[in-house]
């Protein structure tokens, strides 16, 4: 083992990652290298005149778990679509694990796993069945499949219940079902589509400890969409998404640090009063959302006492909070998600429930 | 960590570049997963199997007071016999056709759709899983022949088994065509209760299709389950004993115009339907993505 902690790929030797330790002086390049998972160049889909999806480009490299943030209808399950070849582009390119999500849709299948929110096991069968039929779909090599499925399953802590018929599942053991199944045939890219929405928190946490454990212990890329601001965190990198288009892509410290200033939160007696003397004493624009007046300032505990002496409206409640996701998205698309989906997605979000049955 | 070594060893699995040994494969467990599924499914089984039990018990000892008359040593239930072999085939192929309607409704459909598979393993392995579940039903009533005056001479036996097997399949066909496109359940047992009944009451199943006033006659001859269920009566006709008239009576065959179609041509026509139909279904498949 490296310095990366990675184990290296047999024969060849090479590194998942780029670390020295295992490439042994020589730069390999081969065309399925360090390359990128993932890579989109002005991807676009129109239904109609709606556009769904407008000009989308970015990069996902192996190895990290990118993530996809928005509202309802933003795009983000049309983009994860046309990524799985579930969906036509109208127009711009992608490619997944190297191969072009047109042209080489065989290969492009092959070598991604699928977990979405809608539940696609066969209730009626047990695990191991599910995870059997599974496997002659994608060809899984006898040889390997045994082992192969004890894998997964230990991996998910689903092996003592193998053979039960899933409709004996609750919804969180389907889920974890469906991410081993989706692992099932050693996939180079896991899409993830809301991975834990109608979960309990308690599920949605073991979730993601074993997508974590997952990462380590694979060499695999996740592509996450949500619109869960705690999911995001665990990103390496996010791409919001709003309306069809990607506002930003960074980091979450990139994205929480760009946005730099604290968020103070006050209720008041008279908002457009308050608004008002806002922007004329202390030069702060305000904002008007989910029933408060937030506002970006850049200390914001020394400024509390100033405004409740200075403001001259009166005041019911306050709160400073240091800059978190739902901030980055207020900052960049001027609403927060919650906002944003109780608003103007609901026309898009009517469209895409019933386009998401094939 | 412990298993790395295990890890490492683990994901190396490499899936093969399609090709036809991988679509077979794919057919066979699609195959697979229709045959556990009516296994598990009992109270399927025996519900579908109390219309045509019920059909020529009921109807057929209540009826055969009426017509003993004119059939003679033939008792009218040993007449509906193969309608209601053609039945039991005829809904548990309908209903396999009506599971893709469910599994696209329910999303395993997805999981089919989204594999590295071609479409047409997909149909064909759902064909023949149908195919072969409603065979299955049929010899259920097979097993029955003795009660309704029907010898179980083997021949017999197998040669209609034969014949059902074949309809099974383009009856499969039939219904996975029709569901290609459709993607609410609802919608598609309406389509199929539209189409049942017709099919099967100008199939020859419950009357001889001789001396028919003139649009019966051709109604009766554009019937695909016509040129099914015909086979099949020849079938056991050939093993009763029953003076040559009644037989020239109950068992007239499909004619056009003065030629009787021979049992070679009728099972090519049904093998034709069900081939013809397997591609369209494999097409529509291909573009409902």
């Amino acid at each position: 083992m490296g310095a990366c902690g990675k184990t290296p790929r047999v024969p060849d030797n090479r590194c998942p990652t780029t670390c020295r330790d295992h490439s042994g002086g020589t730069t390999t390049t081969t065309t399925q290298s360090v390359a990128n998972a993932v890579s989109v160049d002005r991807l676009t889909k129109r239904y109609g005149d709606l556009t769904a999806v407008d000009s989308v480009s970015f990069d996902v490299t192996a190895g990290e778990i990118f993530g996809f943030l928005g509202p309802n209808g933003a795009g983000k399950s049309t983009t994860i679509k046309m990524l799985c070849t579930l969906a036509e582009p109208t127009g711009g390119t992608a490619t997944v694990a190297g191969y072009d999500v047109r042209r080489e849709q065989g290969s492009v299948r092959r070598n991604i796993g699928l977990v979405f929110q809608d539940p696609t096991l066969d209730q009626y069968l047990t695990a191991d069945q599910n995870l059997r039929m599974h496997a002659e779909l994608y060809g899984v090599p006898r040889a390997e499949l045994k082992d192969r499925m004890t894998h997964v399953l230990e991996m998910v802590g689903l092996a003592d219940r193998r053979s039960a018929l899933v409709s004996t599942y609750s919804g969180g053991m389907r889920r974890r079902l469906e991410i081993a199944r989706g692992m099932l045939h050693a996939p180079r890219v896991l899409f993830l589509d809301e991975p834990t929405v109608g979960l309990d928190p308690q599920t949605r946490s073991s979730i993601w400890n074993y997508i974590n454990d997952l990462r380590k212990r694979e060499d695999i890329t996740i592509f996450l969409t949500t619109h869960y601001m705690d999911e995001a965190e665990y990103c390496d990198r996010i791409a919001i998404m709003d309306h069809g288009r990607i506002v930003v892509l960074d980091t979450p410290e990139a994205l929480k640090a760009g946005v730099g200033e604290d968020r103070v939160q006050i209720t008041t007696v008279d908002d457009a009063a308050a608004i008002a003397a806002l922007q004329d004493r202390f030069g702060v624009t305000a904002r008007f959302a989910e029933g408060q007046l937030t506002f970006s300032v850049p200390a914001g505990e020394q400024f509390v006492p100033r405004l409740f002496a200075e403001l001259g409206v009166g005041i019911k409640s306050v709160s400073v909070s240091r800059p978190s996701l739902d901030d980055v998205f207020m900052a960049h698309t001027g609403t927060t998600i919650r906002d944003a989906e109780s608003g103007g997605g609901r026309e898009l979000m009517k469209m895409f429930g019933a386009r998401r049955r094939l | 960590m412990t298993a790395t070594v295990d890890v490492v060893a683990a994901i190396r699995v490499k899936t093969p570049a399609g090709g036809l040994r991988h679509n077979l494969r794919a057919v066979r467990v699609v195959w697979q997963r229709e045959m556990i599924r009516f296994t598990r499914d009992r109270l399927r089984i025996i519900t579908s199997l109390i219309q045509p039990v019920l059909f020529l018990f009921v109807l057929g000892t209540g009826l055969s007071t009426i017509t003993a008359g004119s059939t003679h040593s033939v008792n009218l239930r040993t007449f509906m016999y193969p309608g209601a072999l053609s039945m039991a085939v005829l809904f548990t192929a309908m209903f396999s056709a009506a599971s893709i309607v469910w599994d696209r409704e329910f999303g395993f459909l997805r999981e089919m759709l989204v594999a590295p598979v071609s479409r047409w393993s997909i149909v064909v392995g759902k064909c023949l899983g149908g195919a072969t579940t409603a065979s299955l039903q049929g010899v259920i009533i097979l097993l029955l022949a003795g009660v309704v005056g029907v010898p179980y001479s083997p021949t017999m036996m197998l040669t209609v088994f034969g014949e059902l097997l074949l309809l099974a399949f383009t009856l499969t066909a039939f219904g996975v065509m029709t569901a290609a496109r459709i993607t609410q359940f609802q919608a598609f047992m309406a389509l199929n209760q539209m189409l049942l009944m017709p099919l099967f009451f100008l199939s020859g199943a419950l009357f001889p299709l001789g001396n028919l006033p003139g649009w019966l006659q051709v109604l009766t001859r554009i019937d695909p389950l016509t040129y099914a269920v015909d086979p099949v009566r020849r079938a056991i006709f050939a093993h009763l004993h029953a003076s040559p008239a009644i037989v020239a009576r109950l068992n007239p065959g499909v004619t056009w115009g003065s030629y009787r179609v021979s049992t070679a041509l009728e099972l090519v026509i049904v093998a034709a339907m069900g081939a013809v139909m397997l591609g369209i279904g494999i097409w529509q498949f291909r573009s409902a993505d």
